[in-house]
């Protein structure tokens, strides 16, 4: 699955039945591993959080897209272009807070959760917690502190996905040279 | 050879990568015997010729084999002090290679690191506010280009003056950095880069903008 050739502009396909597979892999080895649903939740978060400082590199590689003026921008950025190319999907804006401050991106399919259903002695898994982590860790990197959380989740009976993301403050040590 | 080399230095300003794509075209072997004409000292490390230019060998020149290995700083790779072994005459006919020290890694190291303060000051220096920092340094000899990333990293590639396309360049290392570096997942972020298909990569990337002098899309 590493790419070894000269890339084009998309990306190889790979059957994405089998991401889904390797994903819920993931999952219920972590369970059977920590046997504690909250623990799952953090792991998977840390997981996501190192591949979103890897990930970030590769999207502004390749998306070039230039800085992010306010968080509304960061939001657009994110559903438009980033979901859209590693997950095929375009999630929604909406729901601003009246500060400007937080969003919700709604998720109308998850590519991660196709053929998954949460059993009952796992109802407070969130099975896709892999994405906030990721979401923290690449805007870490490009210095924005951000909560993310997921407020609906299809697999615990909402109707649809729903990933709250808050802004927190902007990180201002190691600031790249000429960012002020 | 138009593209000399590229360095890749990290958010606090520490090289994690070098590669050096030039051979000095100086250098210049020549045996010797008793009693040497060439008036050598001792400066940085390093035995360096202080008189008698001749034949290709001038001032400045360090020594960089003897016997056709490679020295050690200004010992030889048995671990014996140069100038005491050229002193012996019983060490003649010796064949001696001169040319122009290269920078060993810990020059290198704190080169990087100066540079990453003036790339700083260079956006600070500016009149009006959000300046990039230093993008290009030119001399008569090379261009340094510079790209600083939005997370800070910067790839810096030193060129022949005349070559184009070094933009195209820098944005390919990048993907290549994101690709053969990142991806791997052995590799520690902000660490020196020990990746044998990054090396081989960026060796071929730099090959293609040699020749092409540009990269096209979807390259």
């Amino acid at each position: 699955m590493s790419r070894q050739s000269n890339r084009s502009t998309d990306t190889k396909k790979m059957n994405s039945e089998l991401f889904t597979l390797t994903y819920g892999a993931l999952v219920t080895q972590l369970c059977k591993d920590y046997e504690n649903d909250e623990e799952v939740n953090k792991q998977l978060e840390k997981m996501g959080y190192n591949i979103g400082v890897r990930l970030i590199e590769d999207f502004l590689a390749r998306s070039s897209v230039g800085r992010c003026q306010d968080f509304r921008e960061t939001a657009d950025v994110i559903a438009k272009v980033a979901f859209k190319m590693y997950l095929g999907i375009t999630p929604s804006v909406t729901n601003w807070s009246p500060a400007g401050d937080e969003f919700s991106l709604i998720l109308e399919s998850n590519p991660l959760v196709d053929f998954v259903e949460l059993p009952d002695n796992h109802s407070t898994l969130i099975y896709s917690n892999l994405l906030c982590g990721v979401l923290r860790g690449a805007l870490e990197m490009v210095q924005m502190a951000v909560d993310v959380r997921f407020a609906q989740d299809t697999l615990r009976g909402d109707n649809v996905t729903e990933i709250r993301m808050k802004f927190i403050k902007r990180i201002e040590e190691n600031l790249p040279a000429g960012d002020e | 050879m138009a593209i000399f080399s590229v360095y890749v230095v990290n958010k606090a300003g520490g090289l994690i990568y070098q590669y050096d794509n030039y051979v000095p075209r100086t250098e210049v072997e020549k045996t010797f015997s008793f009693p040497l004409d060439i008036v050598l000292k001792i400066h940085d490390e390093k035995v360096i010729v202080s008189f008698g230019q001749r034949d290709g060998i001038r001032v400045g020149h360090a020594v960089l084999s003897i016997n056709g290995v490679d020295v050690n700083g200004k010992y030889t790779a048995e671990g014996k002090e140069i100038l005491e072994y050229l002193k012996d005459p019983s060490n003649y006919p010796v064949s001696i290679r001169f040319g122009r020290a290269r920078l060993s890694s810990n020059e290198k190291l704190m080169l990087a690191s100066m540079f990453h303060s003036l790339f700083a000051i260079g956006s600070q220096l500016s009149p009006e506010a959000g300046s990039s920092g230093i993008e290009m340094l030119e001399t008569d000899m090379f261009k340094l280009h510079c790209f600083q990333t939005l997370t800070g990293i910067k790839f810096i590639v030193l060129a022949d003056p005349r070559q184009s396309g070094i933009d195209a360049l820098l944005r390919k290392i990048y993907e290549i950095y994101s690709d053969f570096a990142l991806k791997n997942p052995f590799y520690s972020l902000e660490m020196p880069i020990r990746c044998e298909l990054f090396d081989q990569n960026l060796k071929s990337a730099l090959e293609i903008a040699e020749k092409a002098g540009t990269f096209g899309p979807g390259s």
